[in-house]
């Protein structure tokens, strides 16, 4: 469903991305691991539009994303939730989540109903519905920033370490969400240093290092075969 | 002690449409990083427009919305053809674009309405008592009517649909963009809006002094004033600075020529942009 | 990504030079084949030409737009008249001195607030400084002549009091190009030597041009002062070349047209502000016949235009070749 094939990008002159391929598929949960500054981001940055594609192709759908302005990725179904939630603090809860809901297409019923759905996973979020996003501890806004996303309805959800300064408690909380979403459907391109929730919760894994994506293989081959982990991330 | 009165008056009133000019800049400023050095001549566009359609129709409201309605798509044409290219470049290409853009409307306005001075009458005759002094009530009707319009503002940002796409877009652009919210489109509307309350200011002052083509000019200066006074981008904080330095300059004149009473609000610019460049108005960044 | 500091520049091309002896060769005959409004017009384009160059060593080269060089402009025009009208007989040392001086005061003012204001906020700050400078000037009437501005006899050109004689204008122009081709010959050694180095390094980057540890407060200090010294020269000439003084050139737009100069001809060049100066007055005088005031018009859309698609201007090409 979303394909980059051979995909260099650029940051001002710094060549970033070399030759990055990595596919997700319908309703697939899909890893990205590797070190700090290996590039995670930056891919997941390049598909959004925020960093230059200068070589290969991203598609989506079979949809050459080149054409595409930033702001039509969440029409075709493309959500983020960036490493640093990017919550716009200054808006409520509620208006935060109202930046995906009010979109073209939507009617009064389902706009509550998609409304009432997020409230049910993040009861929170509910509570603290008119509060400045600023407000929000750091686990709430990482709910809100996946709350955000999943009022889009996205076909795949592009997730940015989100257990990044969580507590332990709330990375189990995590977790289940990504597998909650993964039952409804929804594809995940989940980049994460937790290496053992990735594991748990794709079923493929790349591994990238210097701007490349330098292995690939199931949750489960690397689960049983620890050492390839050890080799990339030196956990 | 009747001039203090009087003077307060004037500052009060003058601040109400200095807020009405400085809520469209600093709105333009907030979202799009566009210092609009043509504000004022929008403004004065806008009262040159408005006295036409009085002239032609005798109705002061008709020649009202004329006026914004004709600004915003001016306004939303001009961000589209001179702006939109220059998003991405250094921001002072900006405000030589919109010095460009004011030296050509206000040769245009030379020349569509020709050098004389054009009235524009009061809709609302009389004064009103205050006391034993006499004051216009068509400049209190016009701190009103700036002040409705500034409320609808609030109003429309804060609680209608796109008004939050405006905030979203102020905050972060980035993430407005990523999800869905058409950003260009955005920045369009919103200097549309902002020429929109500069026609208006333009119409509303229009029968305090006349309208003539450098009308427009003081305000600009006036209004880049107060939204550093303000801080950039703070609505609350350029409207309370508009009043404050209304005030000041009203005072001054009691003592210095109206001429010289502006020298008031530069030296508040200077003193502010030395000692608390976020602003007067806006609490202390931790 | 940022320029690095301090790149030893190449030797001149012979190119350079010959170009420049052709052009100054050009302006030196001119006075003497063209008929006079022509011979002031080109006297003028120097003048002008040599307030663009003042303002392009801030915009240019290190990187700060400035609205205020009316001010300094129009505070050596009023020097001059200080001097030519105070001191008799008008001696020109002395009304270059008096203009250099109430310049380099009001750049003193202005220095202080670069160091302090980054940007759209200094851009502003000189835009208000200006007007504070023109409604000064122009509501002191018993000192400046007010609206009226002041006039005042041209002094006459002595040389160590030795032999004196009257300006005619084509003496006087040839004044105004010595003085003009020393200042840019000047001012070029000063952008080609280290300290212009550093001043570029500032305008490409100046956080990082900070942490490499160069005061950068003092070198945009410096670079204020050198802007308005030159600034305050070419409103010294001015009020010489004319004979009067008028608070119209200190009001704010005058920086704007100094400002459109340097856009239209290239900033970052020093030659640039020149062409630039000389475009927009000949589009001025070519179309003011056709359009009177309304000139401004299409040279203002023409202004938009480049800026669009032209930014670096007319001779912004050469940009890399005159500074390395």
């Amino acid at each position: 469903m979303l394909v980059l094939e051979n995909v260099d990008a650029h940051y001002g002159k710094s060549h970033v991305l070399h030759g990055v391929s990595i596919e997700v598929r319908a309703g697939e949960v899909v890893g990205l691991l590797g070190r700090n500054g290996v590039g995670k981001t930056t891919t997941l940055k390049t598909i959004m539009g925020m960093a230059r594609r200068t070589g290969g192709r991203i598609t989506f759908e079979g949809r050459d994303l080149h054409g595409v302005p930033p702001h039509g990725l969440a029409g075709l179904g493309i959500a983020w939730v960036p490493e640093e939630r990017r919550i716009f603090r200054l808006l409520t809860v509620l208006e935060n989540l109202r930046t995906g809901l009010d979109r073209a297409g939507m009617t009064p019923p389902r706009h509550n109903a998609l409304l009432e759905k997020v409230y049910a996973y993040f009861p929170i979020l509910k509570e603290r519905r008119n509060q400045a996003g600023g407000t929000l501890s750091g686990g709430e806004q990482q709910m809100l920033a996946i709350a955000r996303a999943m009022v889009l309805e996205p076909k795949i959800i592009l997730l940015d370490e989100p257990t990044e300064g969580l507590m332990p408690r709330m990375v189990g909380q995590i977790q289940e969400i990504v597998h909650a979403l993964h039952r409804e459907g929804v594809a995940i391109l989940l980049v994460e240093q937790n290496v053992p929730l990735t594991l748990d919760a794709a079923g493929r894994v790349y591994i990238m290092e210097k701007g490349t994506v330098r292995h690939h293989a199931s949750a489960a081959e690397l689960r049983a075969d620890q050492r390839v982990i050890h080799e990339y991330l030196g956990v | 002690m009747d001039q203090i009165i009087i003077q307060t008056l004037h500052g009060l009133v003058n601040g109400m449409v200095l807020a009405m000019v400085a809520s469209g800049l600093t709105l333009i400023f907030g979202i799009m990083d566009i210092v609009n050095f043509a504000h004022g001549d929008l403004l004065m566009l806008g009262a040159f427009v408005g006295a036409s359609v009085l002239g032609v129709t005798g109705s002061y409201w008709l020649a009202l919305v004329v006026a914004m309605v004709v600004i915003a798509i001016l306004g939303a044409l001009l961000q589209i053809t001179t702006l939109r290219p220059l998003i991405g470049r250094d921001p002072l290409t900006t405000i030589l674009a919109t010095f460009g853009v004011s030296l050509v409307i206000q040769k245009y306005a030379l020349w569509q309405w020709g050098p004389s001075v054009r009235q524009i009458s009061a809709p609302v005759r009389g004064d009103f008592n205050l006391f034993h002094l006499q004051y216009p009530w068509y400049r209190i009707a016009t701190a009103v009517l700036a002040g409705l319009i500034i409320a609808a503002l609030w109003l429309f940002l804060k609680y209608g649909k796109y008004g939050i796409w405006i905030r979203a877009t102020t905050q972060d652009r980035v993430m407005a963009q990523a999800m869905g919210i058409p950003v260009p489109l955005v920045y369009t509307a919103v200097f549309a809006i902002g020429s929109a309350m500069a026609a208006a200011s333009g119409v509303l002052f229009g029968p305090f002094a006349g309208v003539t083509q450098t009308m427009g000019f003081d305000f600009t200066l006036r209004a880049f004033i107060v939204v550093v006074v303000g801080g950039m981008g703070n609505l609350g904080g350029s409207i309370l600075a508009s009043i404050f330095v209304s005030l000041l300059e009203s005072y001054a004149a009691i003592i210095v020529s109206p001429a010289q009473a502006v020298i008031v609000s530069f030296v508040v610019l200077v003193l502010t942009m030395l000692f608390r460049p976020t602003g007067l108005f806006v609490p202390t960044p931790k | 990504m940022t320029a690095t500091v301090a790149a030893r520049p190449r030797p001149r091309s012979a190119g350079y030079w010959t170009t420049f002896a052709v052009v100054v060769g050009l302006l030196l005959v001119a006075p003497l084949v063209l008929p006079p409004f022509w011979q002031r017009f080109v006297t003028e384009i120097l003048i002008w030409g040599l307030l663009a160059m003042s303002s392009d060593i801030l915009i240019g080269y290190t990187g700060m737009v400035s609205f205020g060089h009316s001010a300094f402009f129009g505070l050596g025009m009023y020097g001059a008249a200080a001097a030519l009208l105070t001191v008799k007989p008008p001696s020109l040392p002395l009304a270059l001195l008096y203009g250099l001086v109430a310049a380099g005061g009001a750049a003193v003012f202005v220095a202080y607030f670069a160091t302090r204001l980054r940007d759209i906020y200094f851009a502003i700050s000189t835009l208000v400084f200006s007007q504070i400078f023109y409604v000064i000037i122009f509501t002191w009437t018993e000192v400046t002549g007010g609206e009226n501005g002041l006039t005042f006899s041209q002094p006459r050109l002595s040389i160590l009091g030795l032999w004196s004689d009257r300006f005619t204008p084509t003496t006087f122009h040839w004044f105004v190009l010595a003085v003009v081709v020393l200042s840019y010959l000047l001012v070029r050694r000063i952008t080609q030597s280290p300290f212009g180095m550093v001043l570029q390094s500032i305008r490409e980057n100046e956080p990082r041009t900070r942490a490499i540890g160069y005061h950068v407060e003092r070198y945009k200090i410096v670079a204020v002062m050198l802007s308005g010294l030159f600034a305050g020269l070419a409103g010294v000439l001015y009020a010489m070349q004319n004979k009067f003084a008028a608070p119209d050139f200190v009001f704010f737009v005058v920086s704007g047209e100094v400002v459109i100069f340097n856009v239209m001809g290239g900033m970052g060049t020093l030659v640039g502000p020149f062409a630039g100066a000389a475009f927009f007055l000949l589009l001025r005088e070519g179309l003011s016949r056709f359009l009177t005031e309304y000139y401004l018009i299409p040279v203002g859309i023409i202004f938009i235009i480049m800026i669009i698609f032209l930014p670096q201007g007319l001779l912004g090409f050469l940009r890399r070749r005159l500074n390395t």
